[in-house]
């Protein structure tokens, strides 16, 4: 057996143990939370008794996002986790209720484990931190912030609502658009300008675009700001865009990395860039906590091939969270397990293409 | 396959992502377009001013001698396109395939694009208003009658996002070349061939490389183009029209709601006229915004109306390389659909009145495996008011609108181009004081009967350039 089928192998069986253990907490009356203790009575299937491996995850109907939609919050604290200081967090929301998802420390776990994939050289531990991404009740914020002092760091943050741009591009106001885009801007020239030591950063791949567009406006740049690490992700990342970014936007002295992720699954990291993948971008899920497969459109219990498309379906598994199974609105093509995360990888990630006609996407 | 890279100023660039090309009736892949993306396209335009400079190495006259070898050569050589070549009757072919314009329309579009390319001193001789084009190069000078004049380049190039539905409607932006403004193309996403091919005639006719960028790519792309150049056009609907609206730096083309209107001292003998009116609305299978989508009268319109529907409601759609073919196929998805919709609920107001119907022998709406067809069809109405009154559709549309003269001109609303057939001298001068009409026909022209000597939805001239003071010694004691 080879070394990666071999690593392959441990993480499976890592993953089935972490199943059967999370299972065990969500559904046991002692631990679980208030939500799937109730679920549970309505299945024909005891989750305690009869989930025995990841696969059998599967025996789980397909979880409905608009069980995240309102209150009470409290029914998805697990008891074993009650009285524990709980966040909220939201997703969505331009119209009507937004979905939430509470949280306790998840968020600084999942920070905490990306933190282990970031390279020092770039991302110098010690140095200060800027995000310049949506704030309000997202969760990104927060960990940032929790990610700069884990390594050491100061974040220095700046507002910036979403709902507040999509409102005004699905009004038209593109020219109100841009000029919020330009005052979020200002802010993060701001900052950097202020002499803070800031040598890494969270950014949206638009605004990083906005950002060293006015730095090369200015006749300077992202590298001449002090800037030696970023890490991207919040909205749509492409090939070509990570290109132009590296060949065009940043200059060699500049790393990044693309992520994706959200509010319920964390963080899943970029395969390491290597010339020879030509841009393409592979996501590997922060596993065992999460776990994305890439399913068929017409049976979304029924993986893709290798290098085939597919829908994302999302799995998290921790103390806090359990979601088995929840039909992302991306897609995107199956790849191989690598070395450093041996397990399946998602490239191409792409609006899911029966929503993408109707959503507003990569608006900050 | 044609594999068709992005252009960036002259230099081919292959992209990560490739946008497939299909054939509007077979569904074969006929070309990959690249994809740029709006990075792209704002870090580019940070160089702009290297187009302008490379462009006003030449002079103008010399760049008018490059354009009419480049018309020559657009209209009849064999040009690179991508990763081929193509000659005119190819051309010709590949459009057809990608936008559903029949192969013959294609050819009028190209003649017509070629035409302005090949008339280009007298374009911009008329346009300037007899200016000598030292003046646009240098930046100022004195007029023939010893007046000292500046123009300022607003921008070092021109933006533009280009439509698919005619390619005739590229003879708006030629005139930026010769007057040493470089251009930031993006390219229809179905017709990106007549851009590519006009850029290639003009490379091989001695155009510096660096004066054209040609941008394929999807909104990004149009946003950059439309952010960041400092002047821009854009096609699009009235949304896109209402968001432009009032902007100096954004030249916007929607639909044109162009009408035929029929003076009381006229209207009498409007059989007369019956040609005219058909042709308006007929020509070019109804896509452009110059074709007519009004006439209005004060009387006889259900005659009328009933005369245009014999004569276009049994029209049929051919192959698209028949001669002959008048309709042109809609090639996106619940397009004709939608539009269908509209029109039948329109006629199910008061007023309004399908008259096509029954010259027509078969539905409106006739669908096909891959791409839809809308027949022609004519509506009375009984008043400007009613629904169907004042719209435009992209395929042969007419509404036949019964409205007294002196309410007329309140209630055409925006009119690209008007044809009105009178000599009252008194409603003439009332049209020619009307503002909402953009050109104005008086006499028997049809409505896409364009002069390109006029100035069309303003002067390219007065968009492109800024006339300003400029004194290089003091002005008589006063």
């Amino acid at each position: 057996m080879s070394q990666l089928a071999d690593l392959v192998s441990s993480a499976k069986s890592q993953l089935d143990a972490h199943t059967v253990e999370t299972v065990q907490w969500h559904f046991h009356e002692s631990t679980g939370s208030p939500f799937w203790l109730e679920k549970a009575k309505s299945y024909n299937f005891d989750p305690l008794k009869e989930v025995k491996c990841f696969d059998d995850l599967k025996k789980f109907p397909h979880f409905e996002d608009e069980w995240l939609r309102g209150g009470p919050i409290s029914r998805w604290i697990p008891k074993g986790l009650a009285g524990k200081p709980a966040y909220v967090f939201e997703t969505g929301g331009t119209t009507g209720v937004p979905k939430s998802r509470m949280v306790i420390e998840d968020h600084w776990i999942d920070y905490e484990n990306f933190s282990d994939t970031l390279p020092d050289e770039y991302f110098p531990r010690g140095s200060n931190w800027l995000m310049l991404g949506p704030s309000g009740p997202r969760r990104l914020r927060l960990a940032v912030e929790h990610l700069a002092q884990y390594r050491g760091g100061i974040c220095f943050c700046v507002d910036l609502d979403p709902r507040w741009v999509v409102k005004l591009l699905k009004k038209g106001k593109i020219k109100e658009a841009e000029d919020y885009k330009d005052h979020v801007i200002d802010q993060a020239i701001t900052i950097l300008s202020a002499n803070h030591d800031i040598k890494c950063a969270f950014m949206t791949p638009k605004l990083l675009e906005a950002l060293a567009m006015r730095l090369l406006d200015d006749g300077s740049s992202i590298a001449e700001t002090g800037i030696k690490g970023i890490f991207a992700g919040g909205t749509e990342f492409t090939p070509q865009w990570y290109r132009t970014c590296r060949e065009e936007l940043l200059g060699p002295d500049v790393y990044i990395t693309p992520t994706y992720g959200n509010t319920l699954m964390g963080l899943a990291c970029g395969k390491p860039f290597d010339p020879a993948d030509n841009y393409k971008i592979t996501y590997y899920a922060p596993q065992p906590r999460a776990v994305i497969e890439t399913v068929e459109f017409s049976d979304y219990n029924q993986v893709v091939g290798y290098g085939k498309t597919g829908r994302v379906k999302l799995y998290t598994m921790t103390k806090e969270l359990f979601i088995p199974g929840f039909m992302e609105r991306d897609e995107g093509e199956r790849e191989m397990p690598h070395g450093k995360y041996p397990w399946d990888g998602i490239s191409g990630t792409r609006p899911f293409h029966e929503y993408a006609k109707t959503t507003t996407v990569g608006v900050y | 396959m044609f594999d068709i890279p992005i252009l960036r100023f002259g230099q081919t660039y292959e992209s990560m992502e490739k946008q497939p090309v299909v054939h509007f009736d077979t569904g074969e892949t006929i070309a990959q377009l690249h994809q740029a993306t709006g990075a792209m396209v704002k870090l580019d335009l940070k160089k702009s001013q290297k187009s302008r400079d490379a462009l006003r190495s030449i002079p103008i006259r010399k760049l008018i001698e490059i354009c009419k070898s480049a018309a020559r050569m657009y209209l009849e050589d064999a040009l690179p396109c991508g990763n081929g070549s193509l000659t005119p009757e190819e051309f010709c072919r590949v459009q057809s395939a990608t936008t559903g314009l029949p192969e013959h329309m294609c050819a009028t579009n190209m003649r017509k694009n070629a035409f302005v390319l090949g008339h280009m001193d007298d374009v911009l001789d008329a346009l300037t208003r007899g200016l000598p084009f030292d003046i646009l190069s240098k930046g100022y000078g004195k007029e023939a009658r010893g007046v000292m004049v500046s123009y300022q380049a607003t921008t070092p190039v021109f933006g533009m996002v280009l439509p698919n539905n005619s390619p005739g409607v590229h003879t708006l932006w030629l005139p930026a070349i010769p007057m040493q403004i470089g251009l930031c193309i993006k390219p229809g996403s179905q017709e990106f061939w007549t851009p590519y091919r006009i850029t290639e005639a003009f490379f091989k006719a001695g155009l510096p490389r660096e004066a054209i960028s040609v941008y394929p790519g999807g909104h990004d792309v149009g946003g950059a183009v439309m952010t960041d150049c400092q002047r821009a056009m854009i096609f699009g609907g009235q949304t896109t029209v209402d968001q432009h609206a009032g902007n100096p730096r954004i030249s916007v083309h929607g639909p044109g709601f162009s009408k035929i209107i029929l003076g009381d001292d006229v209207v009498d003998r409007w059989e007369d006229y019956l040609d005219l009116m058909v042709d308006s609305v007929f020509a070019n299978s109804g896509r452009s915004c110059i074709n007519a989508s009004g006439v209005w009268a004060s009387r006889h319109t259900r005659e009328i109306a009933d005369a245009l529907a014999q004569r276009l409601g049994p029209i049929a759609p051919l192959p698209p390389s028949d001669p002959k073919s008048p309709l042109a196929a809609f090639t996106t998805p619940g397009v004709a659909e939608a539009m269908n919709a509209q029109i039948d609920e329109g006629c199910q107001a008061d007023g309004v009145t399908e008259v096509t119907a029954k010259y027509r022998n078969g539905d409106r709406l006739e669908k096909r495996e891959r791409c839809d067809y809308l027949r022609p069809t004519v509506i009375h109405c009984t008043g400007p008011d009613v629904p169907l009154a004042n719209t435009e559709y992209m395929f042969p549309f007419v509404s036949v609108v019964e409205c007294p003269q002196n309410k007329m001109l309140s209630q055409i609303k925006q009119t690209l181009v008007c044809t009105a057939l009178t000599d009252d001298s008194k409603f003439k001068q009332q049209l020619l004081d009307a503002t909402q009409i953009d050109r104005l026909n008086i006499g028997p022209v049809r409505t896409m009967q364009l002069n390109w000597l006029q100035p069309h939805e303003g002067n390219i001239v007065d968009f492109l350039f800024r006339a300003r003071a400029f004194q290089d010694t003091p002005p008589e004691a006063h």
